[in-house]
């Protein structure tokens, strides 16, 4: 068996389906375009495949991932990435294909990290800071040492300090809607999401965002490479 | 429309309970160009996404219209309580998946009606569809608005609400309507031209066109034709060759999990059998097979272009379908080799059902089931159910035999005729297997456990075009009291412990009889309901009983009328108008000899003339069998 590595799009309405039916769409994708795929022994035999870090519902991505096992010697990655497109929705596009190295961890195991891109959706943003109001309230977080975000669930409640998990924080230039771009850490179930820095980035300014204002997209993820660089995981297969 | 080619906001799908019922873009659903169709048809399952993807039958006639270069046919569900709130509060109209527009922007609405509880849904797609409630009420630019599936075969309660009912299978007429359709529209008719000449094709029947009148005493007195060239009877739609026909190589492939999660194989229609409470073996005379070779080409294209890991055979009685070693030798040794998983409903168990299934399935797993749906023999033979004791304990004990240790047992409570010693009979029939098991099994051998049985019983509700629809309902209390019978009957037992017992609601059961023998009347009652608040009534955490008992009271009628009264012999039904092929005759026949306790052969071993000969189709003698 060897491992190949799928980089994945989710665009459009594909966004509103949830992890596991986009676990349960490849399963059927995979047979659908007939990759020859490993499966686990035993009485119902299931396809070997691994997911890094899940999207939340209503979020888009260029950079999703699975690790799939195949039973061929040398994977023909364009021809499964021909495949996979031809029995594919539109919103959800197979970007590449590579073979992963025998000792590279599994797409779920190796998240250290994920990218987003952030703008504000069109019937929302005027009740939003525009670009330069964004460009000020970033360069404030940035300059300063901690931002205590305040994390309240039904169970628990804690404080977070944002800044140990931002690894960069940026807006671009654009006209009257900004786009955000953030790499936060995605290493564990802790971890923040990108909704939580821009409600604290908005509540220095005291500006409270409308209920789904964010449209977000998750651009690729990372992991750490031995001298502790991002690396994305794309790049991790050969 | 958000840019994303979605109906609804993205604010309203991040608030509701599943977005992805309401996103269309599934694998295989049917884009087209709405400017290259003439014709624009909606089809609606009314119950919620899950349920209504699962339906074989509407995959058939979503493939078939397709077919048509001419029109683009798109699905419909009911939005599940949360969106249907949000869509009331915000005046959003009802929408197709495919195009993501309103409903109301569709030539047709065909709604499948496949249990008498879904029929509040159907006033609550109109409604949230923007179409008047009544037919009488709709105006030009309305869709047609269609009605088919089981529940047509008595139309009348529901009658008001519809333009048409197609009576019969779907395959054969709609062409001939569509081309009427378009006829009509470049002459400029009007909806009711249309209508009048849509009521001479076989099988449609146009409520409006009929007049109905009642005797004193509440009973059906006549129902005419009301408008001249209107036919009197309206005779059901068959297919008469099933190799012959539609059926969908490319299914939709939901991306929710849906009831049914996978390729959905029907081997063939019909059933020999007869029992006398059973409607669809009624409904669906004559029995017809679909070919082996047909069967398996179809199969195979359809888990190629779904991907499904499983597929299900499906048919009244698997097991009576002549060439059913043949398909499955090959069936099994394909999806072996594929890693796709067969399930076999409908099984009768005997030494080579149980041979499949060792094949199939994990015995650990799996349980083995028996519908003898009577406790007795005697009780047995009064609802024509042809399976013995003998039958049963030696199916049981084969399987017990093989290592199977989950046993489920189905029976009905409330048949015409039934007393309680019948009832106690459930008792010991499970006793009887369970001390099989004991006496078969030592102790040392029991890996997988010791027995286990469940005993499910639901309570009977007449229904039209059977034997039995002459036959009085059990009133609520009656029900509960024989739940308790059994009850007490298995409690009784050596092996009561290894015997689970569980019995359904009765409130719902004669509501079900109120809907299933209604006439005409029973459409206010409907309506109140619905006007009430009531949706989504074939589920048990929304369905309010109180709703309908005010509603009937209301109406001015009653359940002692429609669901607790033995009919005379005599009384004119008002669902005779309809033509099943299925005399009436033959019906009030077998329901004599069910009084009798006399058994009637099926259709295999000896015709009964029943009527449905006269389609000249499938297993009914004097048909010429074509190549095959
Ligand atoms: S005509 Fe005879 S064979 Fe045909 S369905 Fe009726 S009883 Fe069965």
């Amino acid at each position: 068996m060897k491992k190949i590595r799928v980089r994945f799009t989710k665009h459009g309405a594909v966004r509103y389906i949830g992890h596991l039916d986009v676990m349960r769409y490849f399963q059927k994708c995979i047979r659908r375009a007939k990759v020859n795929v490993s499966y686990s022994a035993g009485y119902s035999p299931h396809q070997i495949m691994t997911f890094a870090a899940p999207l939340g519902v209503g979020l888009e991505s260029e950079g999703e991932y699975m690790d799939i096992g195949v039973e061929d010697e040398n994977p023909d990655c364009a021809a499964i990435k021909d495949a996979l497109n031809e029995a594919s929705v539109d919103g959800i596009r197979i970007k590449s294909v590579k073979v992963l190295p025998e000792d590279a961890g599994n797409a779920m195991a190796s998240v250290y990290a994920s990218s987003y891109e952030i703008t504000f959706y069109d019937d929302k943003k005027d009740d939003c800071p525009g670009t330069e109001k964004v460009r000020e309230l970033i360069e404030r977080m940035n300059a300063m040492d901690h931002c205590v975000y305040h994390k309240e669930t039904k169970k628990t409640s804690r404080d977070i300090d944002l800044k140990e998990f931002i690894y960069e924080l940026k807006v671009s230039d654009s006209e009257d809607n900004p786009v955000i771009n953030m790499t936060i850490n995605s290493s564990s179930a802790d971890s923040i999401k990108p909704g939580f820095v821009m409600e604290f980035m908005c509540g220095l300014d005291n500006i409270k965002l409308p209920v789904n204002a964010l449209k977000i997209t998750r651009l690729d993820m990372f992991t750490q490479d031995e001298e502790g660089n991002l690396k994305s995981l794309e790049e991790v297969g050969i | 429309m958000s840019s994303d080619n979605l109906f609804l906001s993205n604010d309203i799908l991040m608030s509701v309970e599943k977005p992805e019922r309401y996103i269309g873009h599934e694998v295989n659903s049917c884009i087209k160009d709405p400017d290259s169709v003439r014709v624009r048809f909606a089809m609606c399952f009314p119950d919620v996404y899950e349920i209504g993807m699962s339906h074989l039958g509407i995959q058939i006639i979503y493939d078939m219209l397709n077919s048509f270069d001419d029109v683009w046919c798109e699905r419909v569900y009911s939005p599940w309580v949360d969106l249907d709130k949000v869509m009331r509060e915000k005046n959003i109209p009802l929408f197709m998946l495919e195009s993501q527009t309103p409903v109301k922007n569709a030539d047709f609405l065909g709604i499948t009606i496949q249990y008498e509880m879904c029929y509040t849904n159907i006033l609550q797609v109109l409604d949230l569809s923007g179409i008047p409630l009544e037919s009488g009420d709709r105006k030009e630019d309305d869709p047609i608005v269609i009605g088919g599936g089981p529940c047509t075969y008595n139309p009348e309660p529901i009658a008001d609400f519809f333009d048409i009912f197609y009576i019969g299978e779907g395959e054969t007429r709609y062409r001939e309507l569509i081309d009427l359709y378009e006829k009509c529209k470049d002459e400029g008719c009007t909806r009711d031209e249309f209508l009048i000449k849509a009521a001479s094709i076989p099988g449609l029947y146009v409520p409006r066109f009929y007049n109905v009148e009642y005797n004193e005493d509440g009973t059906l007195k006549s129902f005419t034709p009301a408008v001249e060239g209107v036919p009197a009877k309206v005779r059901k739609e068959v297919v008469k060759n099933l190799d012959d026909t539609y059926y969908p190589k490319k299914p939709v492939v939901p991306y929710i999990r849906c009831v049914q999660d996978r390729v959905v194989l029907e081997i063939m229609r019909g059933c020999i059998r007869g029992c006398r409470f059973c409607q669809a073996g009624e409904l669906y005379r004559p029995v017809r097979e679909r070919s082996v070779d047909k069967l398996l080409d179809t199969v195979y294209q359809m888990l190629d272009s779904t991907g499904y890991e499983e597929v299900s055979l499906s048919s009244l009685s698997s097991s009576d379908y002549t060439h059913l070693p043949e398909l499955l030798d090959n069936l099994i040794e394909e999806c072996n080799k594929r890693k796709v998983n067969i399930t076999l409903p409908s099984l009768r168990i005997d030494a080579f059902s149980l041979d499949v299934m060792n094949k199939v399935e994990d015995i650990k797993k799996s349980s083995v089931t028996f519908a003898p749906e009577a406790g007795s023999q005697r009780l047995r033979n009064v609802i024509n159910k042809g399976l013995t004791e003998e039958d049963i304990l030696s199916g049981a004990g084969q399987a017990i035999q093989g290592g199977w240790t989950k046993f489920k047992f189905y029976f009905m409570l409330g048949h015409p005729f039934e007393t309680d010693e019948d009832i106690e009979g459930i008792g010991d029939l499970a006793n009887k297997v369970a001390a099989e098991f004991f006496e078969m099994v030592p102790k040392d051998k029991r890996t997988n456990g010791p027995i286990s049985i469940t005993v499910s019983t639901s309570f009977f509700v007449p229904k039209p075009f059977t034997a039995f629809q002459w036959a009085p309902q059990c009133t609520q209390d009656e029900f509960i009291r024989k739940a308790y019978v059994c009850r007490g009957g298995i409690a009784n037992q050596l092996n009561q412990k290894r015997i689970h017992y569980n019995w359904h609601d009765a409130d719902t059961s004669v509501i079900e009889a109120l809907l299933a023998r209604g006439d005409r009347k029973v459409s206010a009652v409907i309506k109140k309901v619905y006007e009430k608040g009531g949706i989504y009534d074939a589920w048990s955490d929304y369905y309010k009983h109180d709703r309908w008992v005010k509603a009937i009271e209301e109406c001015g009628l009653s359940l002692d009328f429609y669901a607790f009264r033995e009919r005379k012999d005599d009384e004119l039904f008002p669902w005779d108008f309809i033509d099943i092929g299925v005399s009436k005759a033959f019906l009030l026949k077998e329901y004599k000899k069910a009084a009798r306790g006399e058994i009637t052969s099926n259709c295999r071993n000896k015709c009964s003339g029943c009527g449905a000969a006269s389609f000249g189709a499938g297993i009914c003698p004097g048909v010429v069998k074509s190549g095959n």
